[in-house]
């Protein structure tokens, strides 16, 4: 089974985000890149996923050069093989998925695994504008997948509940919490990976659609918090009180 | 960044990946093994896996093949969380695989070194109740007799030496005099188990709670001729030798402590208000915390560009002695302003700063007191070349 998974370069979550001088960009001095979130979920099934049925798994990113910090990151996971598609910074999710859509062409994967959403701009858009331009079968929102044969079975987490879905190969599949627990790389593995090439493609131009006008941070808001009474929650007020209200 | 200057990509995931292992799964247990006084099986077989325990060991040994740099990184990303996990890795990787490694036989290294990368401790039986800064002064002694060694006397303080995991420890014994009238000494490889040699768990400490340290009793224990570690006479040489590199873990270690307390201080004071407005913002706060951001630069860079030394393999006698002292002395006063910041709090056993407070001060004693430290340095100068 060949798994390809895409993955998207996002500020680390605590960082502390400033937008650009022109109002439209965000400002990247010092902020710090880490690994989409969702998207260690979607390395970690890959990987799952070739342990047991053996194959390939190869990472690929639309963005910049310094991508190389989180495909080196897939690498030492134990991702074979990775792919940086070299891109000007915009902001447009047809853009990167039309560019994802061409990569995956070009290496034919009987899976994509994508995360959920990027935690950079949320858009939720990539997994199913990548699904309809290749014409690949699409669960999203994914936190348990079996493989049977040819049957993919997963379970999607819905409101109150839980989904079950069924389809076949090939297919794309985006990743939601707790589909897995991600692993550690290992030190040796992380010195190993050094020697694993990265391929640095040029990616190609689309039309946008999408334009950003302008960017800004949103307004510091005291959100209420409500609990309950169950013991839980009281010891979590208490909790509040101390450590964030400090006034116990 | 300045945490990730003049470092490698391989070096900075690996300082993200050790940092995340070190937050999620030794953070949320370190408190309750500090109180209870426990080594932790379930962290140190984590740590295994990880590769931790065979950090600078080529991979034909078993091991992760880190060059020092590296190998500092995960040590001092550990000390950031907790003193005694970190413990346990430096003296197993410096101490225990170190002397293995550099001073053994192909069929020692062959028989030990893939089993101390894969989840066994090892010891490293220096220290004697009458010889601690005065190794010299080493009281055990070692007696030919036929194809054995016959061991008698006894070690303290010794790190790893007698968990359920532990394999042996090396241990310096005198085997005779030299021509000058100077001890002639020689390291003997001990495992545990043999018989005569019996290990006490050292409880009540202050610091390093949940790391092993133990007292060893040998009463004519037997090893076999093959168990010596290179030449009879050669064990001072190779202490000292296993020293001047483990000196760089126990300076590590210095390192992450102070990062661990600068970053509790730091994020406690912008959010304590007294008088209206964040400590932070009081300058008596911000100088202390100032203080240690301007200790951090100049340790960690010096400390691995002594590492970069080790790598090209030229002597450091002073510079790791110089590491040590230093990035000791500014885990003492990292710790101290932390407590200090925190008022009260820092105090109490709830909060972070205490128990930085007490891990701190083993840095300064343990593989040589900071006098020593300073003797080594001053020696190196040429102080006493009279
Ligand atoms: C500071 C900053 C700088 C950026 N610089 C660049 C740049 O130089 N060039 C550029 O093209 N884009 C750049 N981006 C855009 C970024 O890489 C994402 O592509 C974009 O944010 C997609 O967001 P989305 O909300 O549409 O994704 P979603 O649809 O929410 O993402 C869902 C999933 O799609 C996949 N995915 C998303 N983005 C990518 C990607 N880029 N590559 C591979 N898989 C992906 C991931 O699996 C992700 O979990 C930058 C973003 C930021 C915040
Ligand atoms: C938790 C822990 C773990 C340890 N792990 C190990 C281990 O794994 N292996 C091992 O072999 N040892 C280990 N040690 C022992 C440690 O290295 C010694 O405690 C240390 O070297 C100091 O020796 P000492 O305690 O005998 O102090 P002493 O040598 O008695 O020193 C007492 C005081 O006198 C000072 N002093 C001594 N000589 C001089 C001098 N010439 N000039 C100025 N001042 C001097 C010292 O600096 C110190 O302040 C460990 C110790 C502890 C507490």
């Amino acid at each position: 089974m060949n798994v390809l998974i895409c993955i998207s370069r996002v500020p680390d979550t605590a960082t502390k985000i400033v937008v650009g001088s022109d109002g439209k960009t965000i400002d990247n001095q010092g902020v710090k890149f880490i690994i989409n979130p969702y998207d260690e979920y979607a390395i970690e099934e890959g990987l799952r996923i070739k342990e047991k049925f053996g194959g390939s798994v190869t990472a690929v990113t639309v963005g910049s050069e310094q991508s190389s910090d989180i495909l080196r990151t897939a690498l030492a996971m134990g991702v074979e093989k990775a792919t940086i598609i070299k891109a000007p910074e915009i902001f447009d999710s047809y853009f990167v998925a039309y560019n994802l859509a061409e990569y995956a062409k070009s290496i034919k994967p009987d899976i994509i695994l994508l995360g959920r959403q990027s935690v950079d701009f949320d858009s939720f858009q990539i997994p199913s504008l990548l699904a309809g331009l290749i014409d690949y079968n699409l669960v999203t929102v994914v936190s348990k997948l079996t493989i049977d044969a040819n049957k993919i079975i997963c379970e999607r987490d819905v409101e109150g509940g839980k989904e079950i879905v069924e389809t076949n190969l090939p297919c794309i599949i985006s990743a939601q919490k707790g589909l897995n627990e991600p692993r550690y790389p290992k030190l040796p593995d992380i010195m190993k990976a050094k020697s694993k090439p990265i391929e640095i493609l040029e990616a190609k131009p689309t039309d946008l659609k999408m334009e950003v006008i302008s960017m800004e941070i949103p307004m510091k808001q005291r959100i209420g918090k409500i609990l309950s009474d169950s013991d839980e929650d009281i010891n979590e007020l208490v909790r509040l009180l101390h450590e964030e209200a400090k006034v116990i | 960044m300045s945490l990730n200057r003049n470092l490698t990509e391989e070096q900075i995931l690996l300082r993200n990946t050790v940092r995340k292992f070190a937050e999620e799964l030794i953070k949320p247990k370190a408190k309750e093994l500090d109180e209870k006084e426990e080594f932790s099986y379930e962290i140190t077989a984590e740590m295994a896996k990880m590769g931790f325990l065979g950090c600078f060991l080529p991979e034909e040994y078993g091991g992760s093949g880190l060059d020092y740099v590296s190998y500092i990184i995960v040590v001092e990303e550990i000390a950031r969380i907790d003193g005694s996990q970190a413990a346990t890795i430096a003296a197993h990787n410096s101490l225990g695989v170190g002397p293995l490694y550099y001073f053994g036989s192909e069929k020692q290294k062959k028989k030990y070194l893939p089993k101390l990368a894969d989840g066994h401790l090892w010891g490293f039986g220096l220290t004697e109740p009458e010889a601690g800064s005065d190794a010299g002064n080493t009281q055990t002694t070692a007696v030919e007799d036929g194809d054995h060694w016959v061991i008698n006397g006894s070690k303290i303080f010794i790190t790893n030496a007698g968990t359920d995991i532990t394999l042996g420890s090396t241990v310096l014994a005198v085997t005779g005099v030299k021509s000058n009238g100077k001890k002639e000494l020689t390291c003997f490889i001990v495992e545990n188990g043999t018989p005569g040699f019996t290990i006490k768990t050292m409880k009540h400490k202050m610091m390093w709670r949940a790391s092993n340290t133990c007292e060893l009793y040998f009463e004519d224990v037997r090893v076999p001729k093959e168990n010596m570690l290179g030449k009879r006479g050669d064990g001072f040489h190779q202490m000292l030798a296993t020293l001047d590199n483990g000196r760089l873990s126990i300076a590590a270690m210095g390192l992450g402590l102070a990062q661990g307390a600068f970053d509790y201080a730091l994020n406690y004071a912008k959010q304590r208000k007294t008088f209206g407005k964040p400590i932070s913002t009081h300058q008596a706060i911000s100088f202390k915390l100032a203080d240690i951001e301007m200790g951090l630069e100049i340790a960690r860079t010096y400390l691995y560009d002594v590492c970069r030394m080790l790598d090209k393999n030229e002597k450091i006698t002073k510079e790791s002695a110089i590491a040590k002292l230093y990035c000791s002395e500014l885990a003492h006063m990292a710790a101290n302003h932390c407590v200090q910041i925190l008022g009260g709090y820092g105090l109490m056993k709830e909060y972070d700063a205490e128990k930085y407070y007490r891990d701190q001060k083993l840095l300064e004693i343990g593989e040589g007191t900071s006098e020593i430290q300073r003797l080594v340095i001053a020696r190196e100068i040429g102080c006493y070349n009279i």
